[in-house]
């Protein structure tokens, strides 16, 4: 299978050509998939070397000047380092844009900590208006892509990553989707981690939730999932930062009393290199971990619809 | 948006319109610093009016440097892109005119402004921005302090507009001197090392400015250091 990264250069490419307010800001960093590009678009297919600060400030730049910019770099490069440059550039600015980002939480293990950035969806909620996708196979990555584009002059991050799903589903760019029905709690899943979530409560009495446009956070699909009891247990299962959408969980079910586990990477630097599946099953999100989680924080009671 | 048409003030009425706007005084020498060469850019070669400001063709003027926005509001004032009266409540919670200058609420402002080193960058994109449209009479044009050139996000700015090419890039750099270390062959240099036009003039001199803001630069940014006299004081930190 391809990856979702592979998907970015030649959906851009297509938009490109059909639409003249798309541009495309890169900084060294996955250029080699525009040349066509930037031969067709020398005007809208910049690239302003390692610069990161520069790239987030021209991308706004470019933004107030009427177009409508796409900012490609490792979310490490694209959030953490020029954060003051999405808030203010964009943010207090008034203006929209795409940023785009790729290596997620861990896709390179053997590069180490310097190219994770399991924190950017939190570092994202800390500022007003994002609407941010966490697509989880590379045919949900190109939907959402060009769902992000087509998206007026709103703001928008997608976060692409080599960890996927086995079968993409018809995500719309703003609905979390049911995927299985139970009566014992509610799992959210959040992009790539659908098919451990899947395998993790196979047999369970619990509902589960795809989530692959996570802010906003669609409050009616959790609040249809967790259906008319007088209370609601809720686990949600994030490839980033463990807990990054417990409080959108509780805002959600503000008048409903709830429990909350928040699964995702753990903020501690786990200081290894290796494979995707080892920092996974590290970070206690491998199908295996998260069975353990998951009826550990729901109880037995998730067993009842279990047929041995 | 309320803006004002057909305004009667001229460069004699900017102290006066200063003096409309109170309880930051402490601006008051980063505020004068700018004041002649915001004058000459707006009375002189800026194509931009207040009837304009929708047009995607107009000239563009990005205040980086937002500290000490006294001066430009008043030459805003005076060129009827906000209404005089405006000036009176300068700071206060109903008013749109705070200590660093916001975009959304200021006619005529191109971009929000306080943090240092965010115009530079903006700026390049804008430049970048208008050419991709074809808007090809339009300038852009940024004002930085010489302390903001310490700024990174400016050096990459500078690093890349140079060998790009973009000759509807202009920086104006008041020099104050306010930089804790001052640059060994002085700001130009940096600037023409990377490709740009350069020229420093005297930041009090009308048709020295004029002259030096006019200049022809051909496939190059263009920087033009405006010297004015040292802060007389260093009370904000970071105040460019």
């Amino acid at each position: 299978m391809d990856t979702m990264r592979d998907r970015l250069a030649p959906v851009l490419t297509r938009l490109l050509d059909e639409d003249p307010r798309v541009a495309v800001v890169l900084a060294e960093i996955g250029k080699d998939g525009f040349t066509e590009a930037m031969r067709d678009h020398p005007d809208r297919v910049i690239n302003v070397g390692i610069r990161e600060q520069l790239l987030v400030g021209a991308g706004a730049g470019l933004a107030l000047a009427g177009l409508r910019p796409v900012v490609h770099t490792f979310a490490s490069f694209l959030v953490e380092r020029p954060f003051e440059q999405i808030k203010l550039d964009f943010g207090h600015q008034g203006v929209g844009g795409v940023l785009v980002s790729a290596a997620a939480s861990y896709d390179w293990p053997a590069g180490g900590f310097t190219h994770m950035s399991p924190g950017d969806v939190a570092l994202l909620d800390t500022l007003d208006g994002w609407t941010v996708h966490v697509p989880g196979h590379p045919d949900e990555a190109e939907a959402l892509l060009r769902h992000a584009v087509a998206a007026g002059d709103d703001k928008v991050y997608v976060r692409l990553s080599v960890q996927a799903n086995e079968q993409a589903l018809a995500v719309d760019g703003a609905r979390f989707l049911p995927v299985r029905e139970g009566r014992s709690g509610v799992v959210v899943a959040v992009g790539p981690m659908l098919d451990q979530v899947l395998a993790a409560t196979e047999g369970l009495d619990v509902s589960v939730l795809y989530a692959t446009t996570v802010r906003p956070f669609d409050e009616e699909a959790l609040r249809r999932a967790v259906g008319a009891g007088p209370s609601a247990d809720v686990v949600i299962v994030e490839p980033y930062l463990a807990g990054t959408s417990t409080s959108a969980v509780n805002d959600a079910l503000a008048d409903l009393p709830h429990r909350v586990l928040g699964l995702g990477v753990g903020r501690r630097e786990l200081r290894r290199y290796g494979t995707v599946e080892e920092h996974t099953a590290a970070h206690g999100l491998d199908a295996a971990s998260l069975r353990g989680r998951i009826t550990g924080f729901l109880g037995e009671r998730t067993r009842a619809g279990v047929v041995s | 948006m309320t803006t004002t048409t057909e305004p009667a003030y001229d460069y004699a009425d900017l102290p006066r319109l200063m003096g409309r706007m109170t309880g930051a005084e402490k601006h008051g020498p980063a505020a004068t610093s700018t004041l002649d060469a915001l004058w000459v850019l707006y009375d002189r070669v800026l194509d931009v009016t207040p009837e304009r400001m929708d047009d995607p063709g107009r000239d563009r003027f990005l205040l980086s440097k937002g500290h000490g926005p006294m001066a430009y509001y008043a030459v805003l004032a005076a060129k009827g892109f906000l209404p005089v009266e405006w000036l009176e409540d300068f700071g206060s919670y109903d008013s749109p005119l705070g200590h660093h200058p916001d975009r959304v609420l200021v006619p005529g402002a191109e971009i929000g402004s306080g943090s240092l080193g965010h115009g530079l960058p903006l700026a390049v994109g804008t430049a970048l921005g208008l050419k991709a449209r074809g808007q090809s009479e339009a300038r852009v044009w940024v004002l930085v302090g010489d302390a903001e050139m310490d700024e990174g996000s400016n050096h990459e700015a500078v690093a890349y507009a140079g060998p790009a090419g973009l000759e509807r890039l202009h920086v104006l750099v008041i020099d104050n001197a306010s930089a804790s270390y001052a640059r060994p062959g002085g700001i130009a240099a940096r600037f023409e090392a990377a490709g740009w036009s350069a020229e420093t003039v005297d930041g009090r001199d009308h048709e020295a400015l004029y002259a030096a803001f006019t200049a022809p630069h051909p496939g190059r940014p263009r920087v033009v250091v405006a010297r004015v006299e040292p802060k007389e004081y260093a009370g904000e930190p970071k105040s460019a």
